[in-house]
């Protein structure tokens, strides 16, 4: 664990992977030092942004003082249930890249509970992991101009939905009608959340 | 009679502006809130609102509204010449608007952004909690435009205590802003560099973040950077080697290093710089002490 400056505001955390990077976040989501406005994890690091006037000696103390324990299995966050339709546009070329055919991939990717590790990109998209490692295929060689709102995509070892319309260069297996972004409500897949796909014939 | 603020003409931009919403980055949406914070929460206190209540963040002057009952205002920050229905009134004081009075705002000699606070602040509807505009992420209301209707709130039960505040205006010359090396110092040959140019703020600046020209910062190696959260004030560093120091709407993650982060008092002072005004950055020790 590293601990970088990040002005008078902020801490960054830098760890191993991602494993490391869930364990940090539900640590100090659980505890959070005084001061912690905000907890950002993301591939590698885990951003802690804090009040003004916030003494980070003591937040640095806080998180060096923190029992981290990679791969201990999350807390028991929501579990959101996501109906898709495997219909995708690359759904067949992920089928043949993945040895597994287009039923297999749609298996597979309703078969294990995948977890929202992080947001960005835009409001209300989650990075998901932890899902079939058969799964992992690469971003397509060129990104598309617009994916529609509610497509599915697989890329790495990440699963996501688009919540709005927007470009993206994930390799899409089906779309779903669930509303993952709302201005009243914020994000459906809050990082943390078990995520689990269930296949709409 | 609903008390109300009818927008007549708005210059640049003119937003309605809170101090953000705090505690859902991980989500993807920024903090967001008024560019110059301290200016906001100065106006808001003249007028005895609470420090975050929603006021107009106006660029560059060029706002006009009209006073749909009795209303008390006050300006802070950029100091634009004002007037009431042609008579002129003071920055950083109190001003009654009586109905059907019209508020002028002219075009500032220093600094960018004037805030108008209003007695029982801007009523729109909240949005995740703040009425912030997020021209990033697209949330909260819309660009004031000529014939928007700004509801006010109730008067707070506190009266104001100060009829003007002795505060300095926006500096017009070389701005200084002192900032922390790192978190990324080490993808650069040099991150004393970043204090030794002379910036100029360009034209290309928004309120995602202000965009600096000069000497390109030099690239040691070409190392890849996982993409990891930042806040405002980060200055980053894309491959072109001319920094961009993020401001209120800045993205929640971003992919290129970060060699400095300005302090967070100095962000405000920052958001006031003015495109072509030269700015120059300080490196001070991090803010805590090394052993735990």
């Amino acid at each position: 664990m590293r601990l970088l400056p990040c002005g008078d505001t902020g801490l960054l955390v830098e760890v191993d992977g991602l494993p490391e990077v869930l364990a940090l976040a539900d640590a100090v989501r659980a505890a959070p030092p005084a001061g912690v406005l905000d907890v950002v994890p993301a591939a590698r690091t885990v951003m802690l942004c804090v009040e003004p006037g916030t003494d980070l000696t003591e937040v640095r103390r806080a998180v060096l003082g923190l029992d981290v324990e990679p791969g201990v299995a999350p807390p028991d966050g929501e579990r959101v249930e996501i109906e898709v339709v495997y219909d995708g546009p690359d759904l067949d070329e992920v089928g043949e890249l993945t040895g597994l055919g287009a039923d297999g991939v749609v298996a597979a990717h309703t078969g294990t509970p995948w977890r929202a590790a992080f947001g960005g990109f835009a409001p209300g998209f989650a990075y998901l992991v932890g899902g079939d490692p058969r799964l992992e295929v690469a971003r397509r060689s060129e990104s598309r101009t617009s994916v529609p709102a509610g497509a599915v995509g697989l890329a790495g070892e990440f699963s996501g939905v688009y919540p709005r319309s927007s470009p993206g260069g994930w390799q899409l297996i089906g779309h779903t009608d669930a509303e993952l972004w709302n201005i009243d409500r914020g994000a459906l897949l809050q990082p943390g959340c078990t995520v689990v796909f269930k296949a709409l014939s | 009679m609903t008390r109300k603020l009818e927008v007549l003409a708005t210059g640049a931009l003119a937003l309605v502006e809170d101090l953000g919403r705090a505690g859902l980055a991980a989500t993807g949406v920024g903090r967001s809130g008024a560019a110059d914070r301290a200016a906001l929460r100065l106006a808001n206190r003249l007028v005895a609102n609470p420090e975050g209540a929603a006021g107009i963040e106006v660029v560059f002057g060029g706002l006009a509204v009209r006073a749909h009952g009795l209303l008390t205002v006050a300006l802070s920050g950029a100091p634009a010449p004002a007037d009431v229905d042609g008579t002129p009134v003071g920055h950083h004081a109190l001003v009654v608007l009586r109905p059907g009075h019209v508020l002028r705002l002219g075009v500032p000699p220093t600094g960018l952004r004037t805030y108008v606070a209003v007695r029982g602040g801007l009523a729109v509807e909240p949005v995740l909690g703040s009425r912030s505009t997020d021209v990033l992420s697209g949330l909260g209301p819309d660009k004031l435009t000529p014939g928007t209707m700004l509801p006010i709130g109730a008067e707070p039960d506190e009266l104001p205590l100060v009829d003007v505040a002795p505060v300095a205006v926006p500096a017009g010359d070389e701005v200084v802003l002192r900032a922390v090396p790192g978190p990324r110092a080490e993808f650069f040959t040099d991150v004393g560099a970043l204090a030794r140019t002379t910036w100029t703020a360009s034209s290309r600046s928004d309120r995602v973040g202000m965009r600096l020209e000069g000497d390109p910062i030099e690239r040691a190696g070409s190392g890849e950077l996982p993409s990891e959260g930042i806040v405002r004030g980060s200055v980053q560093v894309p491959p072109g080697g001319e920094p961009v120091l993020f401001l209120a709407d800045h993205p929640v993650t971003g992919g290129y290093p970060v060699a400095a982060v300005v302090l967070d008092a100095d962000v405000d002072r920052a958001a006031q710089v003015r495109p072509g005004q030269p700015v120059r950055f300080v490196l001070v020790p991090p803010p805590w002490k090394e052993s735990p």
